[in-house]
């Protein structure tokens, strides 16, 4: 700090009425961009996001070992494995299926529920409140940029997907067990249905995450809560004795999307998933701003 | 000193009062949720078990007992009579079969009689199928015990009021005692037959039962034991036709003669041991059958007897309004049963009204959609016409179409349609499809071996409704295909193929069934129906032929664009006695077309359609309710108090009456006043805990206070007040994204101020961070000492006019601690203040101007730094002779020895000069080695606090 001379220039004539500094503007503060580059620049995102496309490279190397051993385990849909080679199409349905119940939960979980919390964890949080950029402004922009990287991971595993499953195993119908193949135009219109369906279950996990991320300082406790919240959520969606306590379970119908493969397209499930879905995910983001906007910030 | 067990120490172990009581009613609600869920129903009837011995038989004097169970409502009592429901079994079934049923139909209110039909189960007598000289009969005399019953609603005496349901054996005799009996008020007979000698020997060219092909598969199963086919309504409850009660050939389930408890004459009883080929079937039935199975053709006799078990017969006699419901994945009673029921109870004027779901023998109960709607349909008609409660049903005519499987649950998912009138199986309009193909030679495999699987009996609802089991034999089959379909066709009802066959021997048995083929090939036979046909005279060459018109089963069934029809002619089938011979014949399709019923229907609105409205509801609920809310936030916040406290407007910090108090009772700052001016450097001064970290936090907005104002320039500042936008802060220590470096820390920090990058002065921040090269370094490498410079640094971007640092000195140096101390001091010129939390008295002392002593919540001194220290300070004296000193100073008067230890002599001198007093222990003698004045902010400070260590903070 030797020989700092801080030799203070500054007007202070230029003060907004509200009293803000020159150029503060609440409605400026923490804009889209920063935040995006806020957590760009983080070692988990470009790790997540990475693991994205690396997730369907690895599957593409791990078919390549195809032993011809027809045991891929019972039901319905265990077939989706063995169609998963036949075509660009059939190899991304199988990557989201095998992704949609686990690895995209942690994902999104990760980016909605580490958001707030590593900040009130590192300490910048109160320097952010500081600035001032107002709660509700930040928790917004905190939200937005979360979803945006949730949506932008499972485009990424989607897409990379698509794009090396078709160079691999080419442009075909898309083939189910339980109707008849789609044509490729056809199939790719489900498949994006598929992965609309799947981002809206995915709020549930989107919004119970950043419930967590806003109520702790530990961003672990706040993916881990929402992970473990979720898992116990499947787990007792398969206790049949619940009976019908089960459907207001917020997994209850995050298999729902299957209905999409079918012809005609079953829609009376994913009505009431995304029903369901938008319910949970108000509910907890209301209460996250709610929370958030009032609480005192201790971290 | 408190008790370390004090009620407020309780109180904050314990959750907050509204946590408490959010968290209480959360756990209430679950557990009620989970209660109400598991919860079991108290049934809201009575059930009475009871042997009754009826008298019937050709001359109504055979008596016979009968297992009985009436399910009685609880209200039920003389003068609060209830309508009744006679609740009939499926074949091999009992009383047990339909307890579902019955229960469901006693909840709302009916008295239900079910009974263990004569011939099965504990009941005694033999099986007549349905004879109206024998079930008929028993079934009447029920009728009489419910009449006689005080609890049942009757219409006059002896004339109960009544409805019949029944599935398969129990629909069909819904049908016969309705046609022998006027007392019945109506019936539900469900996937029953019309003519039992058609369904058992159909022949689907319009030829007489005599001329029929042996359904041998079926038939086989009941004789040979009966399977529980056909239980609740429509055999539709869960112990339906997939889990067959006694299975195929156990044997028949028959007590011991004297021992069942229904052995009342009539029992078999030869030679005192039923008779093994027949078991519990009456002897004229069991002969039928042997004759029918051993020849595969039957005689008149036969026929006659068969159709003596029939309603066809008796449908003009019945008056009492008839809902007929049939599956449509039945390949015992095809639709077509249901269709000539209703047709000929129609012919009298009686309401008829008919549904067909997609299930039944075959298909068991269908999809969960199908069985609500029958039952509600069962329930609406014995409503409106037993019960006289409830609208009139109407005639709509339902039916359902296997929509494909579920997703969730892996089941059948069925659309339901509907349309204003019965259009019967002929459709109301029809589509013609062609096919074609050469004339094709088929082979009769002798002894019916290997033969064709169209469906197997009991195989479950998959099979037979989506053809999986299909499978022709290659030499004994000929195919016809259509070209690709250009549009979809919904099949409902019979579809009508020409043929021609020709043949050696002049005869032939022929199935024809119609698949369905998609573009990969993959075929389907519609719920694995086919059609039997025998043809006699015919000539040898397929030229002379005759072309004749088959009528195929009745489907409910989508052919897709793009699929193809198939029409293949087989010579075998495992569900069929085939003739033993071998032989040749050959088949060509006739002159006209396949031709397909479709009716014009609508989709019945679904539980699925409110919740499309329900989501539509709800995003526009969602969206009004945010613009809402925004408008709310915007206003008050056009509302905000904006104007300035002309008392501050030029104070960059004001602290009035601050009172913080957390929401455990816990005080951390309880009276708080104190004001930075323009040019002061203010030390906030306290031990540990005093409340110093609270108020910079109600400072930063991070926390709200309990009570009082702070002004900064004359703003009132709340959380995210803009004014604190000219507050520059370090608080609690410094709060860095650890992956980047301090510059794109400070960067990123200046990016989310949403300030031009020109007001923040990064290179005089960076100057007094003083971090180097080290500043393109990541922070999470610093040391503290340099993330605290930076922390500073950050607060310092864009040189806001009040500084506020907490402990701002932490972890630096001495040389770094001397040069912040002239950061400061210069910082606060020109109209700007700094405000430094620290505990540090050297540091507050030398570095501030001003200080304000905070303890326990409350200022105990403010003002300048010299004022609190007092210009009168006490001596510390180093003398020679310490005894003797005192001695000295103790004769001085107002002089006062405040401590004495190694030599060394504190002295408040109360106003004496320090020269005089030096002079004095001199003139004694005394060597004075050092004075050094002693009163300090320390001392001021300790005075102020006292010097209980533990006391200060922790309250």
């Amino acid at each position: 700090m030797a020989g700092s001379t801080v030799e203070p220039t500054g007007d202070t004539t230029s003060v907004a009425a509200s009293g803000a500094a020159a150029g503060y503007r609440p409605a400026r503060t923490l804009p889209f961009g920063a935040e995006f580059r806020r957590q760009a620049s983080r070692r988990r995102t470009q790790l997540a996001l990475g693991f994205m496309v690396l997730l369907p490279l690895i599957i593409l190397i791990a078919f390549q070992f195809d032993t011809n051993d027809d045991d891929n385990g019972g039901g319905e849909f265990g077939s989706l494995i063995d169609l998963a080679t036949s075509g660009g199409l059939n190899f991304t349905l199988f990557t989201i299926f095998v992704s949609a119940s686990f690895l995209l939960v942690v994902v999104v979980a990760l980016f909605c529920g580490d958001t707030v919390a590593s900040e009130a964890s590192w300490g910048s949080l109160r320097y952010l409140l500081a600035i001032p950029v107002p709660r509700a402004r930040l928790l917004t922009v905190k939200l937005l940029v979360a979803l945006a990287y949730s949506a932008l991971a499972l485009i990424l595993l989607a897409g990379t997907a698509l794009a090396i499953g078709t160079l691999r195993y080419g442009w075909s119908p898309l083939r189910s067990t339980v109707a008849a193949q789609l044509e490729p135009g056809e199939g790719l219109l489900r498949l994006l249905a598929v992965l609309g369906y799947l981002a809206i279950v995915l709020l549930v996990v989107a919004g119970l995450a950043f419930l967590l991320s806003v109520t702790t300082d530990a961003a672990l406790g706040a993916v881990g809560g929402a992970v473990l919240l979720w898992i116990l959520s499947s787990i007792l969606d398969q206790i049949t004795a619940l009976g019908a306590i089960r459907s207001f379970l917020p997994t209850h119908y995050s298999t729902a999307w299957l209905g999409l493969l079918s012809t005609p397209v079953q829609t009376d499930d994913i009505v009431r998933g995304t029903v369901s879905a938008i319910c949970y995910a108000t509910v907890f983001w209301g209460l996250a701003f709610w929370r958030f906007t009032r609480k005192d910030i201790t971290s | 000193m408190r008790s370390p067990f004090s009620a407020a120490r309780i109180r904050r172990a314990l959750p907050t009062g509204r946590r408490a009581v959010a968290a209480t009613a959360a756990v209430v609600l679950l557990a009620a949720a989970v209660v109400w869920a598991v919860w079991p129903d108290r049934p809201a009837f009575r059930t009475e078990s009871a042997m009754l011995t009826v008298r019937s038989g050709p001359d109504g004097d055979e008596p016979v007992d009968l297992d009985t169970t009436l399910y009685l409502p609880l209200d039920a009592a003389a003068g609060r009579e209830v309508p009744a429901v006679l609740l009939a079994h499926g074949f091999g079934g009992t009383k047990e079969s339909v307890r579902t049923d019955a229960e469901d139909l006693a909840d709302r209110g009916y008295a239900v009689l079910t009974w263990t039909a004569r011939g099965f189960g504990r009941s005694g007598g033999q099986i007549h199928l349905d004879s109206p000289d024998h079930e008929v009969r028993d079934a009447q005399r029920l009728l009489d015990w419910l009449a006689a019953r005080p609890e049942i609603r009757t219409d006059a005496t002896g004339d109960p009021r009544v409805g019949v349901v029944g599935g398969s054996y129990g629909g069909a005799l819904a049908l016969l005692l309705a046609a022998q009996d006027q007392r019945v008020d109506a019936i539900v007979p469900m996937i029953t037959w019309n003519d039992l000698s058609r369904a058992f020997l159909p022949e689907s060219t319009g030829g007489e039962p005599t001329e029929g092909v042996f359904k041998s598969g079926w038939a086989g199963i009941f004789f040979g034991g009966g399977g529980n086919v056909g239980s609740g309504p429509a055999g539709i409850s869960g112990t339906g036709a997939e889990t067959p009660e006694g299975a195929p050939g156990a044997g028949p389930p028959s007590p011991a003669p004297g021992q069942g408890p229904g052995t009342a004459p009539g029992a078999p009883a030869v030679g005192g041991l039923p008779d093994p080929s027949c078991g519990r079937f009456a002897a004229d039935v069991c002969a039928a059958y042997l004759r029918i199975a051993a020849t595969g053709r039957a005689d008149q006799g036969a026929v006659d007897l068969l159709r003596r078990s029939s309603p066809a017969g008796v449908l003009d006699r019945i008056t009492a309004p008839t809902l007929l419901v049939q599956g449509a994945a039945d390949t015992l009673f095809p639709l077509a049963e249901a269709d000539a029921n209703a047709r000929g109870i129609a012919a009298n004027g009686t309401p008829v009204r008919v549904a067909w779901f997609t299930g039944g023998h075959d298909g068991g109960s269908g999809p969960q959609t199908d069985s609500d709607r029958v039952k509600f349909l069962t329930a609406q008609w014995l409503d409106h016409y037993v019960s006289d409660d409830g609208d009139s049903p109407g005639d709509t005519f339902t039916f359902s179409r296997i929509a494909g499987f579920d997703a969730m649950d892996r089941g059948l998912v069925a659309t339901g349609y509907r349309t204003e009138d019965y259009p019967g199986i002929g459709g109301d309009s029809r589509v013609e499809v062609a096919v074609a193909g050469p004339a094709q030679p088929v082979a009769n495999p002798p002894g019916g071996n290997p033969a064709a699987i169209s469906s197997v009996p009991f195989a479950g609802s998959l099979s037979s409704l989506l053809g999986g089991v299909a499978g022709d034999i290659p030499g004994q089959h000929a195919r016809f295909e259509s070209e690709p379909l250009t549009e979809a066709v919904d099949i409902v009802g019979t579809p009508t193929v020409s043929l021609r066959a020709a043949s050696s021997s002049g005869e032939a048995v022929l199935f024809a069934k119609l698949y369905v083929v998609d573009p990969e090939g993959a075929a389907t036979l519609p719920s694995g129906l086919i059609a039997p046909i025998r043809l006699t005279g015919l000539p040898a060459s397929v030229d002379a032929a005759a072309p004749v018109t088959v009528t195929l089963p009745a489907i409910v069934h989508r052919v897709e664009a793009g699929h193809r029809l198939r029409l293949v002619v087989a010579t075998s089938d495992q569900a069929y006695t085939t003739p033993i011979e071998p032989a040749v014949h050959t088949v060509a399709v006739g002159d006209t077309p396949i031709s397909l019923p479709t009716v014009d229907s609508d989709p019945i609105p679904t539980e699925a359609a409110l919740w499309r409205w329900i989501l539509v509801g709800l995003l526009a609920a969602i969206v009004v309710g945010l613009v809402v809310l925004v408008a709310v936030l915007r206003r008050r916040h056009r509302r905000q108090d904006t104007s300035v406290h002309p008392e501050y407007a030029d104070t960059p910090l004001a602290v009035r009456r601050l009172r913080k108090e957390y929401a455990d009772g816990f005080v951390a700052v309880s009276e708080v006043d104190f004001e930075v001016h323009p040019g002061q450097v203010v030390g906030l001064l306290g031990p540990n805990g005093a409340g110093k970290t609270t108020t910079l936090r109600v400072l930063m907005g991070l926390t709200q206070p309990t009570a009082g104002e702070i002004y900064v320039f004359g703003h009132r500042l709340v959380p995210g007040s803009p004014v604190l936008s000219r507050i520059g802060a370090l608080v609690e220590g410094p709060g860095f994204l650890p992956h980047l470096s301090g510059l794109e820390n400070l960067e990123a920090y200046w990016r989310a101020t949403g300030r031009p990058k020109a007001d923040a002065h990064f290179e005089q921040a960076l100057e007094i961070a003083g971090l180097g090269s080290s500043v393109h370094r990541r922070v999470r490498k610093y040391s503290h000492g340099m993330r605290q410079r930076l922390a500073i640094a950050q607060a310092m971007l864009g040189l806001p006019e009040l500084l506020v640092l907490d402990e701002p000195t932490d972890g630096l140096d001495p040389p770094q601690i001397a040069e912040m101390r002239r950061v400061l001091q210069r910082y606060a010129t020109d109209g700007r203040a700094v405000l430094v939390s620290s505990h540090l008295l050297a540091e507050v002392e030398q570095t501030c101007t001003h200080a304000v002593v905070v303890n326990k919540g409350r200022i105990v001194a403010s003002g300048p730094v010299e004022e609190i220290v007092g210009d009168s300070p006490s001596v510390l004296f180093e003398v020679s002779d310490p005894t003797a000193a005192r001695t000295v100073l103790d004769g001085l008067g107002r002089v006062r020895v405040l401590d004495d230890a190694d030599g060394q002599l504190v002295v408040d001198t109360n106003g004496t000069a320090r020269s005089e007093v030096v002079a004095e222990l001199v003139r004694a003698g005394i060597a004075v080695d050092r004075v050094v004045p002693r009163r300090r902010l320390e001392d001021a400070f300790l005075a102020l606090v006292g010097e209980n260590s533990r006391g200060s903070g922790d309250r």
